[in-house]
């Protein structure tokens, strides 16, 4: 008979993922860029296609992101990713390629960039990290900062006189007529985490499926530049960010939702 | 095969297409557009990829990942929208990746206007982007010429997984001329270091970023001793009665042909002139440019569709031996031969020789 200890020993509950590198990063501690790249490298080995997926890294905090995949990738100019993608993509269509974008490089330098993709309907996946600040050049506003959020360059707080007010990418992005899946997740609880994961399933089942554009904009925390513990963060996350930035479905295709 | 009357800019697109261009990405702008339209049907009727970009920003940024992929892959423009691709270029140079540029130069600098220029000869052949680093620039002074050099633009990329520039001002794209297309080439395989996704191998990362001195150091002495090589080995010029000159006139595309008007004028006259055409501005001829100068060259005359740009490069080979004086027609316009003639004349003066003293 086998005993109950026996079974679990022979069930796999947690293993590292094939598609994520064994190594350190250099995230901060508490950040949840980790989990992001955890997301992605899950869903690429249950979709099998570790070896056909390219990634494209932004220029931000996550520009090491190649190391941690044990993917094909390059490294994009800041914003850039989208049109980098877009010349990946044309020219191996049958490769799986997603950008990963901080809001500085999304939402601010890049916005044409991800605009005009989504807009063509570029068979591409973005994962869009908001954390509402500036990380890797140590904290200043970002277009997400929220209005009266303090930050290096807001430091009396967002005021929307001067700086105007904070671009929701997934409401904008869903208009697009090319964009087949844009929602918007957060990752300050394992319930949201898990919505998370579904959803970058999701979006990579929408581009190997070919229907276009796919987007999952993840709320996520930056402990250090926010001057917060990590707990208090993801907190801060849902308190301040949630009801600035709804969750939900901006955009699902009928395909989309046939896939599902 | 017999040669068609064909517009510069239509003929540099074809010759693309027939090297095996995969992937063409780019914006329109004057004068360059031709060549944007005429991709905008051959490639799609190929089957092969062209997109109209939201900007220079972003057509550069396709070109490089494009060229990330191992496909053959330009883009082109002209001031305006190559001054927005200044970054991007420098992204493709230090990540060593191949792709062709076409840069057909307009009156600048600003808006400026769409008539021919040369004035962007220092923006594509000192870097075209940030930091150390140059690309390979051949100048094209007719439609054949033109043809000639796109088509061996991709190979030089290639062979050197370096960026390389193919300069026309407005004119080498504008005018129509009888020009012959090289037969139809396959599209070649994908290279090796191609990012393809990992199967079955160790991955493939293309990156520019190098944290720390050192690493950066030695990801640019890379490229330095590759361009070292490509300076040894790719020094391309043309040149006309040269044997037994005394003054010479240099100058490139547009700039180079009308002096060639000046120089047959002046020879008709007596005077002993020649005439040297870089067909590479980097890496410049210096090589040839310094056995022709130690030849017996009295003095130079460099005529350019600019303020004074490549003279500088000229300057470097001659140093104080000989004078050098420069002739330019700046923001559009073109120079006359009899203006260039009039300059010749003028040195001709300068330095003691006459056309009768020559007759004799
Ligand atoms: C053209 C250019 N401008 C500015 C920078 C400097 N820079 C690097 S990262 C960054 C902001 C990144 O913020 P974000 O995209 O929100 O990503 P995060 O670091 O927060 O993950 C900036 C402005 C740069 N590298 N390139
Ligand atoms: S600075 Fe912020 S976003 Fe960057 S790694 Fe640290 S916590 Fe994460």
């Amino acid at each position: 008979m086998v005993t109950r200890e026996q079974e679990l020993v022979r069930t796999v509950v947690y293993k590292h993922p094939e598609a994520l590198e064994d190594v350190q990063t250099h995230y901060c501690p508490g950040c949840t860029h980790g989990i992001a790249h955890r997301l992605i490298a899950e869903v690429v080995d249950e979709l099998g296609i570790q070896d056909r997926t390219i990634s494209v890294s932004p220029v931000g905090c996550a520009v090491f992101a190649y190391e941690y995949f044990d993917l094909d990738g390059v490294e994009a100019a800041h914003g850039r990713a989208p049109a980098m993608a877009t010349g990946l993509k044309r020219v191996w269509p049958d490769r799986v390629v997603f950008t990963y974008q901080g809001d500085g490089d999304l939402a601010a330098i890049g916005t044409a960039e991800i605009m005009h993709a989504a807009a063509r309907g570029e068979n591409i996946t973005v994962i869009f990290i908001n954390n509402a600040i500036y990380g890797m050049t140590g904290g200043q506003m970002a277009p997400t900062s929220l209005p009266g959020q303090r930050t290096k360059s807001s430091p009396m707080g967002r005021d929307v006189k001067i700086a105007g007010y904070p671009l929701r990418m997934s409401e904008l992005l869903a208009d697009m007529d090319g964009a087949a899946y844009v929602v918007r997740r957060s990752l300050h609880s394992v319930r949201e985490i898990r919505k998370a994961k579904k959803a970058i399933r999701t979006a990579f089942m929408t581009q190997i499926s070919g229907l276009g554009f796919s987007m999952v904009e993840l709320l996520s925390s930056c402990p250090t530049n926010w001057g917060f513990s990590p707990p208090d963060a993801l907190k801060w996350v849902e308190e301040n960010m949630v009801p600035y930035y709804p969750l939900g479905d901006y955009k699902v295709i009928e395909a989309v939702k046939a896939l599902e | 095969m017999s040669a068609e009357l064909m517009k510069g800019n239509v003929a540099i697109a074809e010759a693309a297409v027939r090297a095996g261009l995969e992937a063409y990405f780019g914006y329109p702008i004057t004068p360059q557009t031709e060549l944007l339209e005429h991709l905008s049907k051959r490639m799609v009727e190929l089957e092969r990829v062209f997109v109209q970009a939201e900007s220079e920003v972003a057509a550069i940024n396709m070109v490089y990942g494009a060229a990330c992929a191992g496909a053959r892959v330009m883009t082109s423009s002209s001031g305006p929208g190559i001054s927005l691709m200044q970054e991007g270029l420098s992204y493709i140079a230090a990540s060593e990746v191949p792709c062709v540029v076409v840069d057909m130069m307009r009156g600048g600098p600003g808006l400026g206007n769409i008539q021919p220029s040369q004035g962007d000869y220092f923006q594509v052949t000192r870097s075209a982007g940030h930091g150390d680093y140059h690309p390979i620039v051949l100048a094209p002074a007719s439609v054949q010429e033109a043809i000639d050099l796109t088509f061996e633009a991709f190979d030089l990329a290639d062979k050197y997984r370096h960026l390389v520039f193919v300069v026309g001002d407005g004119l080498i794209g504008q005018m129509m001329e009888p020009a012959v297309m090289p037969e139809m080439r396959p599209i070649r395989p994908r290279p090796d270091w191609a990012v393809s996704g990992k199967d079955g191998r160790e991955k493939h990362i293309i990156t520019s970023i190098n944290l720390g001195a050192e690493r950066n150091e030695a990801a640019n002495l890379r490229i330095q001793d590759r361009i070292r090589v490509i300076r040894e080995n790719e020094q391309r010029s043309l040149e006309w009665n040269i044997e037994d000159a005394r003054i010479l006139v240099v100058g490139f595309g547009t700039a180079g042909r009308v002096a060639l008007s000046s120089v047959k004028m002046a020879r008709e006259a007596g005077l002993p002139v020649g005439l040297f055409r870089p067909i590479t501005l980097w890496p410049f001829p210096e090589k040839r440019l310094a056995e022709i100068v130690d030849g017996g060259i009295q003095a130079i005359l460099v005529v350019e569709m600019n303020a004074g740009q490549m003279i500088d490069d000229v300057r470097l080979v001659v140093g104080h031996d000989v004078p050098v004086s420069h002739y330019g027609r700046l923001g559009g316009a073109v120079p006359l031969p009899d203006d260039v003639l009039h300059e010749i004349e003028k040195i001709a003066a300068n330095i003691g020789l006459t056309a009768t003293a020559m007759a004799g």
